[in-house]
């Protein structure tokens, strides 16, 4: 999609605590434990999670980095203009969390970029008790992928936001173990 | 004062004082005044729900039938609050519950509203007849049953973009047949398809029907039944506008719509085939307000249309429009007051429409009267700036984003600074203004120098340094609300201008270089002010004070310090302390 290089890199799945760079190891991370993010774009604000998305253009892109919330389209307008999005139309998917008994479905139409559908599949995953998981992090994190079309399982993030509802038939929340395993680099 | 006139008469006198502003200068006169008034007064509006608390509202006005409530901040529209962060729409309508039976209208936005709540507002306010969420969420379609079943003399319901969590369409057949008192109706957010044939009769009884907002499932070929049942319609939005080309749908629309005499303001248009679009012909001349700022139709097609709306005050409409089109609206809208322009691809970086500054220029040149813009582009110059500043010196709303952040003058490679300069020097009425492209604190100065009314401004990738806040905060003497994303603004110019911030509504700032220590100094400096960290990161405590924070919000407040915070918002406390 984009050339690599100019700060296109394909939105990346980050799992662990998100720390800038080693400066807040001791930060205690209550809330997501895993997260479809992007590079830091290294500019001269200190933030983290400088959500990206995917610039949409088919190459043509300047190297631009698209940030959360810019351009200021508010969200409604976002979920409602037509963009090619077939709207009234549902989009439910099945999501199946590696350790949960009982599979979950998620309507994919409402949301317009991944910070969204992750905060979603956190709130359906939310009773599920992985507390004293968390402990040993760095052996449970997960990763999420999904089955396109075409029956093969690809890791959530890679594409632009369109190209996946329209492509993805399931969700499966995988143990980053698993996921090592098979040799997904995260 | 031994001979007062009586209260009645000072009542009566109160009940022509509508404004709040009016009626808080009334209260300030003396003490009786001040008694006399609270007790007449019928609405409230609070602008930030955590500066006051229902139990201080209810204290001072006992007898209130309206209430407008706002929550989140603005920049919640854009996803840069957190989820969770707050706006409960539930102690207030609990203790509203309690305290205020003969409540009437309900108004709120970006607030977070339960089915709960929904059906305490249907069994408590026996008089309840306007509902009012604007950017709403935390509510389904069972509330919205629960409002429909039992609120008699329900007036307006309007949903306007609210997020609703849609189970099924079948809510709206809760109205009884016995309800013929709906005047105002926007379901246009709701994604699912309502039961038609209730729609139809609830139209068909409610004789004082004015606004109808349909959501999208309504097809196009309901609409002419719908409209000869409405023919006291002023506002109507439309759902999708598309069906297969059959000439007698077309002449039926056309007939649809002519009846509707009263028709000023019309929206919808999703999906839109232009083959239907000229069934809205006939009422054009009349309308003052058009929203096609969710069609698909191309510069030609919206020519056409607007061509003929030549009383139109207020336009919304997508880039499609184009540099033409709005040539067009600058020579045959002469009444124009409003315009927004929307971008139909904002992410793409290559531009997919031929609309630049010109278009602005143009509508500045021929519409004396605009006042309000909103408008999304993707290329501006000073120079295009100086001649709208130039042109439309009773602007009061300016709202300009140009896609690219940080873009600067696209002939000069200057920043904007003179042209945003120039905005603020000619327009001594702006009362909002929003920035965009490649600024430096030369811009601020001008500003506080200049925008002495300005209340509210927003920005975002601009600026070198402290001394650009600095200008805003000392120099804009109306200011109110200030929100501010990725700029380099950072601790001196918050702490020297400390007070400034008890004199405004609030105060955002995101990913800017504002380290913990500073925040904690400004919560010891600042008396009945809120000053929340934001950080998902976890406890500012576990870094350094010098670390920078992600997100910090400051209001003023009466009400203390929240005491509904999620776990990554921290007040700073009034005695340095460490918060927990």
């Amino acid at each position: 999609m984009g050339t690599p290089g100019l700060g296109l890199e394909i939105t990346e799945l980050r799992l662990g605590l998100p720390c800038m760079g080693g400066k807040s190891k001791a930060a205690e991370k209550k809330r997501a434990f895993w997260e479809i993010d992007g590079e830091e774009d290294g500019s001269s604000s200190t933030t983290t999670e400088e959500k990206t998305q995917k610039v949409e253009s088919g190459g043509k892109g300047s190297g631009n980095q698209v940030v959360v919330g810019w351009p200021p389209v508010c969200s409604y307008r976002r979920k409602n203009s037509f963009n090619g999005r077939e709207k009234g139309s549902k989009t439910y998917v099945k999501v199946s969390m590696d350790g949960a008994p009982i599979l979950r479905k998620i309507d994919l139409g409402p949301f317009g970029e991944y910070s969204e559908l992750t905060r979603a599949l956190q709130k359906l995953f939310h009773s599920f008790d992985h507390s004293e998981k968390l402990k040993d992090a760095e052996n449970n994190e997960y990763v999420t992928i999904y089955e396109d079309k075409d029956g093969d399982w690809m890791l959530v993030g890679d594409v632009p936001w369109e190209m996946f509802t329209e492509s993805c038939k399931r969700l499966r929340i995988m143990k980053n173990a698993d996921a090592k395993g098979i040799g997904l680099h995260v | 004062m031994a001979y007062s006139f009586p209260e009645e008469v000072l009542e009566y006198v109160l009940s022509f004082i509508k404004t709040d502003k009016d009626r808080n200068a009334v209260s300030l006169v003396c003490k009786s005044w001040y008694e006399i008034e609270r007790w007449c007064r019928r609405r409230v509006f609070i602008g930030n729900c955590y500066a006051v608390n229902p139990r201080i509202m209810i204290r001072r006005f006992p007898e209130i039938r309206s209430v407008e409530i706002k929550g989140k901040p603005h920049f919640a529209d854009f996803n840069l609050v957190p989820e969770g962060w707050g706006g409960y729409f539930h102690p207030w309508v609990v203790a509203m519950a309690r305290a205020y039976p003969m409540l009437e209208e309900i108004r709120l936005k970006r607030m977070v509203v339960s089915d709960d709540c929904l059906e305490m507002i249907a069994k408590s306010f026996k008089n309840f007849r306007v509902l009012v969420m604007s950017s709403c969420e935390g509510f389904s379609t069972d509330g919205l049953a629960c409002i429909a079943a039992n609120c008699r003399n329900l007036r307006e319901l309007d949903l306007r973009e609210s997020e609703v969590e849609d189970l099924s369409g079948h809510w709206l057949s809760h109205f009884p047949d016995t309800c013929t008192s709906l005047e105002s109706l926007n379901i246009a957010c709701l994604g699912s398809e309502v039961c038609f044939s209730a729609l139809e009769r609830l139209v068909s009884r409610c004789p004082n029907l004015r606004k109808l907002q349909l959501n999208r499932t309504v097809p196009l070929e309901k609409l002419p039944n719908l409209l000869i049942r409405a023919p006291e319609l002023v506002e109507f939005g439309t759902g999708a506008y598309s069906a297969e080309l059959r000439p007698e749908l077309l002449s039926n629309l056309v007939n649809a719509f002519a009846g509707c005499k009263k028709l000023k303001a019309l929206s919808g248009f999703w999906d839109v085939v232009p083959a239907y679009i000229p069934a809205i012909y006939p009422v054009c001349c009349g309308l003052t307000s058009l929203n096609l700022s969710y069609a698909n139709i191309q510069s030609p097609d919206i020519i056409k249309l607007v061509s003929q709306c030549q009383n139109l005050q207020r336009l919304w409409v997508l880039d499609y429009i184009e540099d033409s089109g709005l040539d067009v609206l600058a020579t045959c809208c002469k009444k124009l007051e409003e315009l927004r322009v929307f971008p139909s691809d904002p992410y793409d970086v290559e531009p997919n429409v031929s609309l630049t500054e010109q278009g602005l220029v143009s509508v500045s040149e021929g519409c004396p009267k605009l006042q309000s813009v909103l408008y999304f582009c993707r290329r501006m110059s000073n120079a295009a700036l100086f001649t709208i500043a130039k042109n439309s010196p009773n602007l009061i709303r300016f709202r300009l984003c140009i896609i690219e952040a940080r873009a600067p003058d696209y002939l000069t490679y200057e920043p904007l600074d003179a042209g945003f300069g120039a905005i603020v020097e000619n327009c001594r009425e702006l009362r909002r203004l929003s920035l965009s492209g490649f600024l430096t604190d030369r811009v601020f100065e001008y500003i506080g120098k200049h925008a002495k009314k300005l209340e509210m401004l927003s920005i975002a990738f601009a600026g070198q340094g402290d001394l650009g806040l600095h200008h805003v905060l000392s120099g804009c003497d109306s200011l109110r609300k200030l929100e501010i994303r990725d700029c380099p603004f950072g601790d001196k110019a918050l702490l020297a201008n400390a007070a400034k911030l008890e004199t405004m509504r609030s105060l955002w700032m995101s990913s800017c270089p504002v380290s913990y220590g500073a925040c904690k100094l400004l919560g010891q400096k600042l008396r009945r002010v809120n000053v929340e960290v934001i950080d998902e990161r976890g406890t500012p405590e576990s870094r350094p004070d010098s670390c920078h924070i992600e997100k910090l919000y400051i209001y003023r407040t009466l009400s203390g310090p929240r005491v509904d915070t999620p776990d990554f918002i921290w007040t700073m406390d009034e005695e340095g302390n460490t918060p927990q």
